[in-house]
C-alpha cells in the first residue's frame, strides 16, 4: 500500500463484548494469584474490532486523564501494538494499572455508543491488553530529555505523585518523589491486592518513571522527616501533595478495640505490602479467624472480604447498612466478591461489637435497616428498623468505612489550608493550594476517590507547575 | 539504607546502636521513635530514640531481643546496614514544666528516658531518675542516667543493686518523704507503668508515659496501634506514644500487645530451627 494511499473505511464488526478469562473461582478464592487473566492477543483484536472509532469519541470525555481512546483500539485492531501503547503512553504513564483498577463502567465504557443498546467496547480489558504486551517487550525506551534546571519535590508515590511525577519529567524537571512506607506505589502496594493488582506491575511502572529519571526516595515522612518549607529551602522549585487519604475511619461503637476488630488500612497493608499472607517466610503476620465481617461496600471492603477467604477464612461476609444497589464498588469487584463465595449481609448496621473473657471479638450485634427518604448524597437513607436487632457469629471485623487524609503536612505547612473534612483547599481545577507554589492532587484534596481520578488530578497539577515555573524563567 | 556506626551491648539481650541517619537526626526530639526494617522480608517495628547527633548525623537506638525482629538487630555489627529507619515518629515529650521531674526507667525503658533526662537538664530543670531491673546486670545506661540526673535511685527486683524491690516503691518513698515533685515520667514495661500511674494518682501528681504498642505504618495510617485515653480511641503513633499515665486504659493496652504473641512464637522458632546448626543468632538460614 502506498505511504499516502488512505485504508478502505472499515466496518466495526458486530460481536459481543469478549469475556475475560478469569481464574476458576473455586481455585483463586484460596490464592493470591491474578484474577483476571488478560485478553489472549486475537481476543484482543477481535475486542478491538467491535470499535464504532466514532469521530466525536465520548468515551475519551468519560476518562479522566484523556486516553486517546479510539486511535489506541484502532491500533489493536490493526495489530500495531506499540503504536497502540506509545498513544496511551501519551496521556496516561500507567496504563498496566489503570486497565487494572478503573471503574470503566462509569468513565469511558459508560460512554460508549455500544453500550447504549448493547455492551460497550471492554475499553479497560484492551487498555491492559496492551500495557502487558509492551511489558512483555521489556523496559520501555526511555524519551530524550533535555533537564531544564529545575527541581519540584513530590510527596506521595501513590497515583497522583507518580503520575505527576513522570509528566514533570518528561518536561526536564528533575524530580524527586518523598515516600513514607519502605516501599513506593502508595494506595497501589499497601491497599489494592494482589490478586487484582500484582506488585510486579506496580513496580516496572516505577521502574519506567526512574528511567525517566525520576528518583524515589522512601522512608521520608514530610512533615515529620522534612517539612515543605525545609524542602524549598532545599532548593525545590515547587511542591506538589499526593499524600492521599490514609487515615481510617472507625464507627465509634462499643467493642471497637477488642483484639481481632482491624480497620482496613491494617489488614490490608499487613496482607498486601507486609505480605502476611506468606508468613511466616515473611515476617508480619495477620490473624483472621473462621468468620469475618467486613464492614462497608466499596472497593476497599471487597478488597478485604476477598482478602480474608485467601486467607482462611471459613465464612468471609460484606455488612452493609444499605442495599446491593448503592454499593459504592467496581461492580466487578462485587461479582467476583460473590463468585468466590462472599457473603451479602445488606440492610444490615453494627450496633457494637462483643468479646470474650480474654478481649478477643466473640459476635457483633447488628441491627437491620430499611431504606427511606434520600439523603444528602442522592442515595435512600438507611434507617434502622426498631427491635431487629440480632447477634451476627464473628470473630474477627474489618471496619471499611472510607478513609480521611492524614494531617501530617498540614499541621506542619503554614498557611496550608483544609477543608472541615481535612481535605487540602485548592485554589484552581489544577489543584493549586493556598501555599504559592504548592499543588496537590488525589485523595488528599477530594478524600477517598479512584486511582483514575488521583492520577488526573497529578497531570493537571504537573501541567500548571510546568507553566508557572516556565513563567518565572 | 541506614550505617551502624557503634554498637553496645548493655545485656546479653539488649544493645546499643548508633545509626547514621542525617534527617532523622536533624528532627529527633526526645519521646519521639523511629520505624526500623533490617531484612527484605522483615516487619516495620518501632524503637524509641535514645539519643540523637545532629551534627553527626545519628541516631541512637536501644534494641532488647525479644521476638524475631529484635533478635536480627540485635544480632547486627557495626557497618552493617539497617534497611529501613524513619522518623521521627510521634510527638516529643512535653518539656514545658520548671520541675523537680521524677523520671522512672524501668528494663530497656531507660534508654528512651535519658534523651529526656538530658533535654530536662539543659534546660536547668532539677532531674530526679528512678531506674530499675531484675537484676544489675540487666540494668543499663546506669553512668549516663547519673550524669543527667541531680539524683539517681537504683532499684533491682532481686536486691542486687539499689533498693531490694520495684521502682514504685522508691518511687512512692520519694513521694511520701514530701519532696517537692512537678511530674513523673515514666518508661517501661506496661506493667511497670501502669503501677506507677497506680502509686501517683492518689497524689493527684502529674505523670506521662510513654507506650509501646503493635505499630505498622507508625504515621497514622493502620490504627493498629490504638488505645483508649481518657475514654477516647487514641493513635499512639501521631496522638502519642507519650500520654497520662492516669487516663491509659493499661489493661486494654496490655491485652492488645498480645495479639500476636502466638505468631511471634512461630517465627522465633523457625528461626531457631534455621540458624547456622546454632551457631549464629542471625537468623539467615546459613546464608549469610
Amino acid at each position: 500500500m502506498a505511504e499516502n494511499e488512505t485504508k478502505p473505511p472499515r466496518k466495526p464488526v458486530k460481536r459481543p463484548r469478549a469475556g475475560m478469562p478469569s481464574q476458576d473461582a473455586a481455585a483463586r478464592r484460596r490464592n493470591f494469584n491474578e484474577v483476571a487473566l488478560g485478553y489472549p492477543e486475537d481476543v484482543a483484536v477481535a475486542e478491538a474490532e467491535r470499535c464504532l472509532a466514532c469521530k466525536n469519541a465520548a468515551c475519551r470525555e468519560g476518562c479522566p486523564v484523556e486516553v486517546k481512546i479510539p486511535e489506541f483500539v484502532a491500533k489493536v485492531r490493526e495489530r500495531d501494538f506499540r503504536a497502540a501503547y506509545d498513544l496511551l503512553k501519551d496521556t496516561n504513564s500507567l496504563p498496566a494499572i489503570c486497565g487494572r483498577v478503573c471503574p470503566q463502567e462509569t468513565q469511558c465504557e459508560e460512554k460508549c455508543l455500544l453500550g447504549k443498546k448493547g455492551e460497550p467496547v471492554a475499553i479497560g480489558r484492551l487498555e491492559r491488553f496492551v500495557a502487558d504486551w509492551a511489558m512483555a517487550q521489556g523496559k520501555d525506551e526511555p524519551p530524550k530529555v533535555q533537564p531544564n534546571g529545575k527541581k519540584v519535590a513530590v510527596v506521595g508515590s501513590g497515583p497522583a505523585g507518580l503520575t505527576c511525577a513522570g509528566d514533570l519529567a518528561k518536561k526536564g524537571y528533575k524530580v524527586t518523589v518523598f515516600e513514607a512506607l519502605h516501599a513506593p506505589g502508595g494506595v497501589l502496594v499497601y491497599g489494592i491486592p494482589e490478586f487484582r493488582l500484582p506488585k510486579r506491575i506496580v513496580a516496572q511502572e516505577i521502574q519506567n518513571l526512574e528511567q525517566l529519571g525520576v528518583e524515589v526516595v522512601c522512608d521520608v515522612v514530610v512533615g515529620r522527616t522534612i517539612t515543605v518549607d525545609e524542602l524549598f529551602e532545599e532548593g525545590y522549585d515547587a511542591v506538589f501533595l499526593g499524600t492521599g487519604a490514609g487515615l481510617p475511619t472507625f464507627m465509634n461503637i462499643p467493642g471497637e478495640t477488642l483484639n481481632g476488630v482491624y480497620s482496613a488500612n491494617e489488614f490490608l497493608t499487613r496482607t498486601n505490602l507486609m505480605k502476611a499472607y506468606l508468613f511466616p517466610e515473611w515476617d508480619t503476620p495477620t490473624k483472621v479467624g473462621k468468620r469475618v465481617a467486613v464492614i462497608g461496600a466499596g472497593n476497599v471492603a471487597m478488597d478485604s472480604v476477598r482478602c480474608a477467604l485467601r486467607l482462611g477464612a471459613e465464612e468471609a461476609m460484606i455488612v452493609y447498612r444499605r442495599s446491593e444497589a448503592e454499593m459504592p464498588a467496581r461492580h466487578e469487584e462485587v461479582e467476583h466478591a460473590k463468585e468466590e463465595g462472599v457473603i451479602f449481609h445488606t440492610l444490615t448496621a453494627p450496633v457494637r461489637i462483643l468479646g470474650d473473657d480474654e478481649g478477643w471479638v466473640k459476635g457483633m450485634e447488628c441491627i437491620r435497616m430499611e431504606l427511606g427518604e434520600p439523603d444528602a448524597s442522592g442515595r435512600r437513607r438507611p434507617v434502622p428498623v426498631k427491635g431487629s436487632e440480632f447477634i451476627l457469629d464473628v470473630d474477627t471485623v474489618v471496619m471499611a468505612l472510607g478513609t480521611t487524609p492524614n494531617p501530617l503536612v498540614s499541621q506542619t505547612t503554614p498557611g496550608l489550608d483544609v477543608d472541615k473534612h481535612g481535605c487540602l483547599v485548592v485554589r484552581d481545577e489544577n489543584g493549586l493550594t493556598t501555599r504559592e507554589l504548592v499543588w496537590a492532587a488525589g485523595d488528599a484534596v477530594t478524600g477517598a476517590a479512584t486511582v483514575i481520578l488521583a492520577m488526573g488530578g497529578g497531570k493537571k497539577a504537573a501541567a500548571a507547575i510546568d507553566e508557572v515555573l516556565r513563567g518565572k524563567e | 539504607m541506614f550505617k551502624i556506626l557503634k554498637k553496645r551491648e548493655l545485656t546479653p539481650v539488649t544493645k546499643l546502636f548508633v545509626v547514621s541517619a542525617p534527617m532523622v537526626a536533624r528532627k529527633a526530639q526526645p519521646g519521639q521513635f523511629v520505624i526500623i526494617r533490617v531484612v527484605p522480608n522483615g516487619e516495620r517495628i518501632p524503637l524509641t530514640v535514645a539519643d540523637a547527633d545532629p551534627e553527626a548525623g545519628t541516631v541512637t537506638i536501644v534494641i532488647q531481643e525479644v521476638g524475631k525482629t529484635s533478635r536480627l538487630a540485635g544480632a547486627m555489627d557495626e557497618g552493617d546496614e539497617m534497611l529501613d529507619f524513619v522518623g521521627p515518629l510521634g510527638r516529643p515529650a512535653p518539656l514545658t514544666g520548671k520541675g523537680p521531674v521524677v523520671l522512672v526507667g524501668g528494663g530497656f525503658g531507660v534508654a528512651p528516658i535519658y534523651p529526656i533526662a538530658k533535654a530536662l537538664r539543659a534546660k536547668g530543670v532539677k532531674v530526679i531518675s528512678i531506674i530499675g531491673a531484675r537484676t544489675e546486670d540487666l540494668l543499663i545506661l546506669s553512668e549516663e542516667m547519673a550524669s543527667v540526673s541531680d539524683e539517681l535511685l537504683v532499684a533491682t527486683d532481686d536486691g542486687s543493686r539499689g533498693h531490694h524491690g520495684f521502682v514504685t516503691d522508691v518511687l512512692k518513698q520519694l513521694i511520701d518523704s514530701g519532696r517537692e515533685i512537678e511530674q513523673v515520667i515514666a518508661i517501661g514495661p506496661m506493667v511497670m507503668m501502669r503501677a506507677v500511674g497506680r502509686v501517683t494518682e492518689p497524689y493527684k501528681l502529674k505523670t506521662l508515659v510513654s507506650v509501646d504498642p503493635i505499630m505498622v505504618d507508625g504515621t497514622g495510617m493502620c490504627g493498629a496501634c490504638r488505645l483508649t485515653v481518657g475514654g477516647e480511641v487514641k493513635f499512639a503513633c501521631v496522638d502519642g506514644p507519650i500520654f497520662d499515665a492516669h487516663e491509659v486504659d493499661f489493661d486494654e493496652a496490655v491485652r492488645r500487645g498480645k495479639i500476636y504473641a502466638a505468631e511471634q512464637r512461630l517465627a522465633v522458632e523457625k528461626m531457631e530451627k534455621e540458624q547456622c546448626g546454632g551457631k549464629c543468632a542471625c537468623g539467615c538460614g546459613g546464608g549469610r
